[in-house]
């Protein structure tokens, strides 16, 4: 009997250590195609690591932002590593929300990051987030399209040679559409591309003293621009269409030009998906008038909130998936072309790499191109680019998203949805404490 | 003098009837069959109905990435486990309220109602902190509660109309026949409204089954539900409808099944009292 009990008391106690010692981190990840990519080549990671358990949560979007937002607010710490976008890392840094990544260790080069993606992830010269892939926008057309309508699209094209390349690409006898751009209301859809586009028409949201700027001439030109371009060689019902309805349209060559992130080249150029993949090309994202390509800049980074117990562990676990034996890693399993893009200068030094992606070189052009700090020619109190980084943003740019895609969908005029605009986003700023 | 059915009028019927339902059906028909097509064949234009190249690589890649047999397991725990606790609590309140009524009742039944009146995302915050200070974020057991209390007012509302039905003088009798308070309920009254609870019962599981908020907002990565199972399919950039057809489909499989073997129950306790 006493044998018996000494046993199971050794049993216990040894169960114990070593349940003390196996860590679980809950990383939390939208379902991207490289985040789901991440977490089937795991095993990598926890072979290394056997003391580290993954538990994976993958939502979509707008739901993720939501739950984490919830978390990271209230320190509930459910999760350890946190699938976060530039739009949240200065904001929740400034709050004391996430961790700065200082022991990310010595493999982890932090110089070969790109410099304005490390730049939009750290505070104070600290990093706060490490960016998984990196994206700008771009302008991708049809070559067969362009040819058989006598149109070229140069490398730094201006809105008026797009518009005119895509009215004489439009053949609505054969459903073909000159350009598909987003239209689908919301702040991170129409609003991402019509802010980058004003941005290139040398507009601005805000004044220096944060008065909204929808009542100036650059802003109406460019909505007018968008809604007339969109109406004439545009496809029908484009006011709900976002990122995926879009791709969906060029991928099955109703679409002549294309405008959106530059993530969709890989997809685009993928012969199992899509219809088009040999015929597509590339250009920098158009200008209106003012030097600037729109400064989209958007990247998905792991961040580690302030809450969680086990930070050393996922620091690990970021390193492991942001360096750049993970890029090799990848290319080794899964080829070059699957590489998660935008966020290293190493990546596009990469002989391999730039055979493997025809649109490496656009790509990093379009990244570099893009200044968060600055985002439009006239002087602005905010950073960001294709959004302005501050927390109303979500709100306000969502509903101004619906005005400008009501008039994308002709329910109101350009006039008339920026008026609307300006009105709203008044009252917002000034109950926000912006406007004194 | 009833009139004469004519066999074209109870065709025209039928056809209606079939049509009707066959619309009403057909979102679920067509998740279904987008669920065997690539993702470049659910987005087509024009749509593909029958003629594609069938392929099950969705439900393959859907169970390798994803643990579905947990969240089953959640998913049945969650919804039977509030409905459960909730009829424990529900039948005493509804008894009291059907058969023991005094001035405030119907006011009581309003304010339970009125709970349901408030967006959810009104109290998240609140609740999320008292769910962090109790260790309840992420179990199990904090989502029966969360559940039970949301469709406590239905349950007590079904209830109370189905005891409405029943005549307090079979209760009275049990009562001359010297039956406790306890008995009165388990023994008299509980029998007599099996088809009104099992009715209650069988939509609270699909209430609770399909709750999407708080099992969303509550949840990490163990007491996750299909819910999350199926949020976890939509993508920002990428196409992701097959693949999100595969993850519905084997989200409400289990609840389809339920519901078509319980239809009997069910249709007769939601029209009880409709029709006398």
């Amino acid at each position: 009997m006493f044998k018996r009990t000494l046993l199971l008391s050794a049993v216990s106690v040894v169960a114990m250590v070593s349940f003390a010692h196996a860590e679980t981190l809950t990383i939390a990840t939208v379902n991207n195609g490289d985040m789901v990519r991440m977490q089937k080549l795991a095993d990598d990671f926890t072979k290394k690591n056997p003391d580290i358990k993954l538990e994976w949560v993958t939502l979509e979007e707008n739901i993720l932002r939501q739950r984490v937002t919830t978390d990271i607010a209230t320190k509930g710490g459910q999760y350890d590593v946190m699938t976060i976008g530039t739009y949240e890392v200065p904001i929740w840094a400034k709050q004391g929300w996430l961790l700065p990544l200082d022991g990310l260790g010595a493999d982890y080069d932090k110089a070969d990051l790109l410099p304005s993606i490390s730049d939009a992830v750290s505070v104070d010269g600290k990093l706060y987030a490490s960016p998984f892939y990196g994206e700008s926008a771009m302008v991708m057309y049809r070559k067969d399209l362009a040819e058989k309508a006598g149109v070229t699209i140069p490398e730094k094209p201006t809105w008026d040679q797009i518009a005119d390349a895509a009215r004489k690409m439009t053949d609505k006898s054969t459903e073909t559409y000159g350009i598909c751009l987003r239209g689908k209301a919301g702040w991170g859809e129409n609003m991402a591309l019509l802010t980058a586009t004003a941005n290139s028409f040398g507009a601005r949201w805000f004044d220096e003293k944060w008065a909204p700027q929808f009542d100036q001439p650059e802003w109406k030109k460019a909505l007018t621009f968008y809604v007339d371009l969109m109406k004439e060689a545009g496809p029908a019902g484009a006011s709900s269409n976002g990122f995926n309805e879009n791709l969906a349209l060029f991928q099955t060559g109703k679409c002549g030009i294309w405008i959106d992130a530059t993530v969709a080249a890989s997809f685009v150029t993928n012969p199992k998906e899509s219809k088009v993949a040999d015929k597509v090309g590339y250009a920098l994202f158009p200008t209106g008038g003012v030097e600037n390509y729109g400064n989209w800049l958007w990247a998905w980074n792991l961040g580690i909130p302030a809450g969680t117990k086990k930070a050393e562990a996922a620091q690990k676990f970021v390193s492991w998936a942001t360096d750049k034996a993970y890029t090799e890693l990848v290319a080794s399993k899964e080829g070059w072309a699957n590489v998660p893009p935008g966020t290293r200068t190493s990546l596009y030094a990469n002989p391999e790499y730039q055979k493997a992606a025809p649109f490496a070189k656009i790509t990093l052009d379009a990244m570099t191109a893009a200044n968060t700090s600055k985002p439009t020619v006239k002087p602005v109190p905010y950073t960001g680019g294709q959004f302005v980084a501050i927390p109303e943003f979500q709100g306000i740019g969502t509903a101004v998203g619906q005005q400008f895609s009501a008039a994308l969908a002709g329910s109101v005029t350009v006039d008339q949805a920026l008026q609307s605009a300006q009105a709203l986003t008044t009252r917002e700023m000034t109950k926000g404490g912006y406007i004194k | 003098m009833a009139r004469a059915v004519t066999t074209r009028r109870k065709l025209v019927f039928t056809i209606l009837g079939w049509s009707i339902g066959f619309l009403i059906f057909f979102p679920i028909l067509w998740t279904f069959l987008t669920s065997f097509k690539t993702e470049g064949a659910a987005v087509a234009t024009p749509p593909q109905f029958l003629l594609f190249d069938w392929t099950l690589e969705n439900y393959h890649e859907v169970q390798s990435r994803s643990d579905y047999g947990k969240h089953v397991m959640n998913s049945i725990v969650i919804s039977v486990g509030s409905t459960l606790l909730g009829l424990v609590l529900a039948i005493p309140a509804a008894w009291a309220m059907a058969f023991s009524p005094t001035k405030r009742t119907k006011d009581i039944l309003m304010w339970m109602l009125s709970t349901k009146m408030m967006p959810s995302v009104g109290v998240l915050v609140p609740l999320y902190l008292i769910f962090r200070d109790w260790g309840l974020l992420d179990s199990r057991l904090g989502l029966v509660a969360v559940l039970t209390m949301i469709n406590l007012p239905i349950i007590v509302w079904m209830l109370y109309t189905y005891f409405k039905e029943i005549p307090g003088e079979i209760l009275e009798a049990a009562r001359m026949d010297g039956a406790s308070l306890m008995k009165e309920i388990v023994y008299v009254l509980t029998p007599m409204a099996i088809p009104g609870i099992a009715s209650t019962m069988l939509l609270n599981i699909i209430l609770a089954w399909n709750e999407a908020f708080w099992t969303l907002n509550l949840t990490a990565a163990n007491a996750a539900p299909l819910t999350a199972f199926i949020a976890s399919y939509s993508s920002p950039e990428g196409l992701f409808w097959a693949k999100l057809s595969a993850a519905s489909t084997m989200a409400i499989a289990p609840i389809l099944i339920m519901g078509w073997f319980s239809q009997k129950q069910l249709v007769r306790g939601l029209t009880l009292g409709a029709v006398k």
